[in-house]
């Protein structure tokens, strides 16, 4: 893996402006899509354009080998046998660790912990770390564009602990209120939890900044990267924060894997999360002594196919080259955004300035529900809803939207594709 | 388009979706309950007004898809002027008729306008839209009062 830069703005080209056409001729889309077997399927005759990868993406050929590669040839219990199986199911496992470090730029491989997805990471960091460290009247700061999954468990912190969730505001383009979010990390503020590209919006949030602010008053960052790891290069180191959690399948790969990384100093001082097998030195009734991180914090048999699809993942992602690859998508996005505009009555939401991936939008008159049946038809997947960020929509004053996102097999005939179901909407509803 | 799509969208369906009936809050309902359906955020108050049995008025209030919308304001077209165990056998049928589609024209039987819903049935995701207006009047009748909701589940990301 080679040319590793941060998950911050510019190195997506978004502010400079300097990604042109050629960019993205050098990125062979056909080649990309021929990896995604289910884009040739059919929906009611119609061919699949699957707009919803922000929700799930889909799997390329490569994941899907390696995951019955694994099966085939080397599944057995990892970190116990001493037989030959045992031996390759390890080195597999532990080798998608290893990936999963590069892929982040993390320092050491053990910390890297895998989890069932961002969503148990989180949960992983407030009971363990938080439990640890948030006490009566600290301080957990979130913002108000978090997905359900980065605000619920600090939530449930805090009711344990008697502590105070706080909310950071944004803007009506949805982008963070920088000065506000400075202002509310005080002395008490013990954790700050921050998505770095927002579910609906698309916003793609400062988090080398945010972190600054945080550190320099003495709060740990828990970054939530679900959506960022299948379009931003990542370097956790560059950015600085403590904590970086995300799931597999929203970057190519599984279901039911994802990633916590955590700093070294912090996962070693931190306490078990779950107790159980392989998390474990030793064992008798009157005293566990714990094993080191990660396998600290991975209790039972991990879910190894899983691992080893992650890492495939991951070798897909590294196969294209990022440059191209987020030119392309910068490329799709800015022509979605164009095309929807121009539909009449429609307007989009989340209109922030660095922005990846996502087109949420309303349509007068029309409620999402109905937009997402009847482009269905069409053969086109959105998802329509609250997006799991009730209190984003309220801010929003909005009870849903309709949202296409994309993912690195979309292009400008799935963009036309929506708008021509968008004009059926409109024929029925306006 | 799909025939489908316009058998689900039937004309009345876009009328009652766009111009509700009933679309009010009744001054001294006899009981209110209501609906919630997270999935798409339909949300919606039942008012009903009840002289011995037979209701006397019905009025609801919300926001919601068309379907859901379009659903509450033919139900209290339907309803007024019958007795509550009317209403709740006509949710018997409605259900059938919901779930089944028309079935020739069995379930279509003693459905009044309710018959413009008689494309759902075709999806499936949608008739839980169709149905919260009538969980809510079971609800509203049955005098329990509580927020019903069609998932007991959440639905993610």
């Amino acid at each position: 893996m080679t040319g590793v830069q941060t998950g911050s703005v510019t190195s997506l080209g978004l502010a400079d402006g300097q990604v042109g056409g050629n960019d993205v001729a050098d990125f062979n889309i056909e080649r990309v899509c021929q990896n995604f077997p289910i884009l040739r399927e059919k929906v009611y005759g119609k061919q699949l354009v699957y707009l919803d990868s922000a929700a799930t993406s889909q799997k390329p050929q490569g994941v899907i080998d390696a995951m019955s590669r694994f099966l085939l040839k080397k599944n057995a219990n990892v970190h116990r046998g001493v037989h030959h199986l045992a031996e390759r199911a390890t080195e597999a496992y532990e080798g998608a660790r290893v990936k999963a470090q590069r892929f982040l730029n993390a320092e050491h491989a053990n910390e890297i912990v895998f989890v069932r997805g961002a969503t148990e990471a989180i949960n992983l960091v407030a009971q363990s770390y938080g439990k640890k460290h948030v006490g009566e009247e600290d301080e957990v700061l979130i913002t108000a564009m978090e997905h359900h999954s980065n605000i619920v468990p600090w939530q449930m912190l805090c009711e344990q602990k008697n502590a105070r969730l706080r909310v950071a505001p944004i803007n009506d383009n949805g982008e963070l209120l920088l000065d506000e979010f400075e202002r509310l990390i005080g002395r008490k503020t013990k954790l700050v939890a921050v998505t770095h590209v927002s579910n609906v919006l698309g916003t793609i949030n400062p988090i080398r900044h945010i972190v600054e602010m945080a550190h320099a008053r003495g709060a740990r960052v828990l970054v939530d990267g679900a959506q960022a790891v299948p379009h931003l290069k990542i370097d956790v180191q560059a950015l600085g924060c403590d904590f970086y959690v995300f799931s597999g399948h929203k970057m190519y790969g599984p279901t039911g894997i994802g990633v916590l990384y955590g700093r070294s100093e912090l996962l070693e001082e931190m306490p078990p999360y779950q107790g159980g097998g392989d998390m474990i030195l030793s064992v008798s009734f009157e005293k566990t002594v714990y094993n080191v991180p990660p396998y600290k914090f991975e209790a039972g048999t991990p879910n190894m196919a899983g691992a080893v699809g992650l890492g495939a993942a991951i070798d897909f992602l590294a196969g294209l080259e990022h440059e191209a690859l987020a030119a392309h998508e910068k490329e799709v996005l800015a022509y979605g955004t164009r095309m929807l505009s121009a539909v009449p009555g429609l307007r989009l939401v989340g209109t922030a300035h660095a922005k990846a991936s996502v087109l949420s939008f309303v349509l007068d008159g029309v409620h999402p529900h109905d937009i997402g049946t009847i482009l269905d038809r069409e053969g086109v997947a959105i998802r329509t809803g609250h997006h799991c960020a009730q209190p984003l929509m309220s801010r929003l004053d909005i009870p849903a939207t309709a949202r296409a996102s994309l993912g690195c097999y979309n292009t400008r005939q799935d963009i036309d594709a929506l708008v021509a179901g968008l004009d059926q909407v409109r024929e029925l509803f306006q | 388009m799909s025939s489908e799509l316009r058998d689900l969208y039937q004309e009345v369906v876009i009328d009652h979706a766009r111009h509700p009936r009933n679309f009010l809050k009744l001054e001294n309902p006899t009981c209110t309950a209501e609906g919630f359906n997270p999935l798409c955020g339909d949300q919606l108050t039942l008012y009903v007004k009840l002289a011995e049995g037979v209701i006397e008025d019905i009025a609801f209030q919300g926001d919601g898809c068309a379907i859901s919308k379009a659903s509450a304001s033919l139900m209290t077209t339907e309803l007024k002027g019958k007795k509550q165990e009317e209403a709740l056998a006509l949710f018997g049928r409605v259900h059938a008729l919901l779930t089944e589609g028309p079935k020739g024209e069995e379930n279509l039987e003693g459905v009044g306008k309710l018959a413009a819903l008689s494309g759902i049935w075709e999806f499936p995701l949608r008739v839980k839209c169709a149905t919260l207006a009538w969980h809510t009047l079971r609800n509203a009748l049955e005098g329990t009062g509580a927020r019903i909701s069609t998932e007991l589940n959440n639905h993610g990301s």
